[in-house]
């Protein structure tokens, strides 16, 4: 029983969901933080960033949090599907005609689904940036570090790969209108003093950074 | 008599096993004044009368306190308005010659019976696996006002008492998630001292017993809220989510 309490029923799904949901969304705040230095296209920045690209692939801690991370994302997303076909399950006849807009936001009824969509950029993100960094060619700077800044700069100045990360930025936004608020009542906390500033945070939260990740492939396109 | 012309879509399965479709029904002479549960028993009454098998739907009470009148109406459990059950709705919340669907609670967990009569004793059987408290009955009872409760709390407690499991929050959800109905049970007992002995018990079995019934997982959309007649709230999803984690964390 109390094995199943917290691995297995419903309610553990949920917990794991949003201590999973919350831990992505602090990294996304620390990777933000670092990317944002890409703004800095001289060629200062240029170093700059490729020395703390640097420190990100090699530093122990960072990598140790690396890997909590990746599973982190592999476990929110396998979670999700789970939890996704488990409720299609629970309605096996569709109705005919439903109202969904009387009561619910759209974004909140389609999480699995933006979810998928933010799954799908993170791999062609991974690909793109990860991978080269890791296992690809890369140049060296004058600083003889991986030149991981101009493969952005030179990714950024193709429009299809702006475009992608501005929709996927919106779509983020999205599963982050719902996910934030909704990964504190799955966790219980609930209380009329609190919930609404969670809430505001939780708007305020995926408004911001979503908009400041967008802001970075749509300034390197400008500026190439 | 009235002079509404509606046009009802409604779902016919003649029984847990046929396939059943949504049929067409023209109703004439509709007042305004009726309640939806008596536009349908006018109905009822012209089918008879012609020979033809008259709709099942589930009734009992009809001034909204048994829970028994379900019906998903024109996309929404309970039709439109808020704070209502289907006894409660009235027909002047419709125009004349609306198309109106008439569609029963959906969920795997709520086998439809016959037409728009579905079982809902998986409810019952959530019930029965923790929501009540174990008491004396030998005389020695102790007088439930020697207990002092806060008045918040007492509050709270018959706010979730007045759930009458009726099932709208399964049949809105977009996952046929049970969680309000469990929650304002688990509530119900767990902000009392007469529930706390047997509290994490209690949440532990009723959640267990949630999930082999079948139903979704709750994913926060808050549409059962919304569409509680009783207006229940999603704080008792809450309460029950904290009161699962403590219990699942610290139960021997």
């Amino acid at each position: 029983m109390a094995r199943s309490a917290l691995l297995g029923s419903s309610l553990a799904k949920k917990y794991w969901m949003a201590l999973t949901g919350l831990f992505l969304s602090i990294f996304l705040i620390a990777h933000l933080a670092g990317n944002l230095q890409l703004l800095d296209m001289s060629p200062d920045g240029q170093l700059k960033f490729n020395e703390y690209a640097k420190f990100m692939t090699t530093f122990p801690l960072v990598k140790i949090v690396s890997y909590v991370l990746y599973a982190s994302i592999l476990f929110h997303a396998f979670d999700g599907i789970l939890l996704a076909i488990q409720n299609r399950k629970a309605r096996p006849v569709r109705y005919v005609h439903e109202k969904s807009s009387a009561n619910r936001t759209w974004y909140s009824g389609q999480m699995a689904l933006l979810g998928t969509l933010i799954m799908v950029f993170i791999v062609l993100h991974m690909k793109a940036f990860w991978y080269e960094m890791h296992w690809g060619e890369l140049g060296m700077d004058s600083n003889g570090n991986k030149d991981l800044y101009t493969l952005v700069a030179v990714t950024f100045t193709q429009l299809w790969y702006v475009v992608v990360y501005v929709i996927s930025m919106a779509v983020l936004a999205f599963h982050l209108l719902h996910g934030f608020s909704s990964a504190f009542q799955s966790l219980g906390a609930n209380h009329p003093r609190y919930t609404p500033v969670i809430k505001s945070v939780g708007v305020f939260f995926a408004v911001i950074v979503p908009i400041f990740f967008a802001l970075i492939p749509v300034w390197m396109f400008i500026n190439a | 008599m009235g002079n509404m012309k509606l046009n009802l879509k409604i779902w016919r399965q003649k029984g847990p096993k046929d396939t059943g479709a949504m049929k067409t029904y023209p109703v004439n002479d509709v007042s305004e004044d009726m309640s939806f549960l008596e536009m349908l028993d006018v109905l009822n009454d012209n089918l008879v009368r012609k020979n033809e098998e008259p709709i099942a739907f589930d009734h009992d009470c009809r001034e909204g306190i048994c829970g028994s009148c379900s019906l998903f109406i024109n996309g929404e459990p309970h039709g439109p308005g808020r704070g209502i059950t289907t006894c409660q709705l009235h027909m002047r919340k419709f125009k004349d010659g609306d198309t109106i669907h008439v569609e029963p609670w959906r969920s795997a967990a709520f086998p439809v019976i016959k037409d728009l009569a579905v079982d809902r004793s998986a409810f019952d059987r959530i019930q029965a696996a923790g929501g009540f408290i174990s008491v004396n009955t030998n005389g020695n009872l102790v007088d439930g006002n020697a207990l002092p409760i806060p008045k918040v709390d007492a509050d709270t407690a018959f706010d979730a008492a007045t759930c009458i499991g009726c099932g709208a929050c399964v049949a809105t959800c977009p996952n046929g998630s049970a969680m309000l109905f469990v929650s304002a049970k688990v509530s119900q007992l767990s902000l009392l001292p007469q529930g706390r002995p047997e509290a994490k018990e209690r949440v532990l079995n009723m959640v267990e017993q949630m999930d082999k019934e079948g139903f979704g997982n709750c994913s926060n959309t808050g549409a059962c809220e919304v569409e509680c007649p009783k207006g229940i709230s999603l704080e008792h999803i809450a309460r029950m989510n904290r009161e699962y984690m403590v219990a699942g964390v610290t139960k021997k």
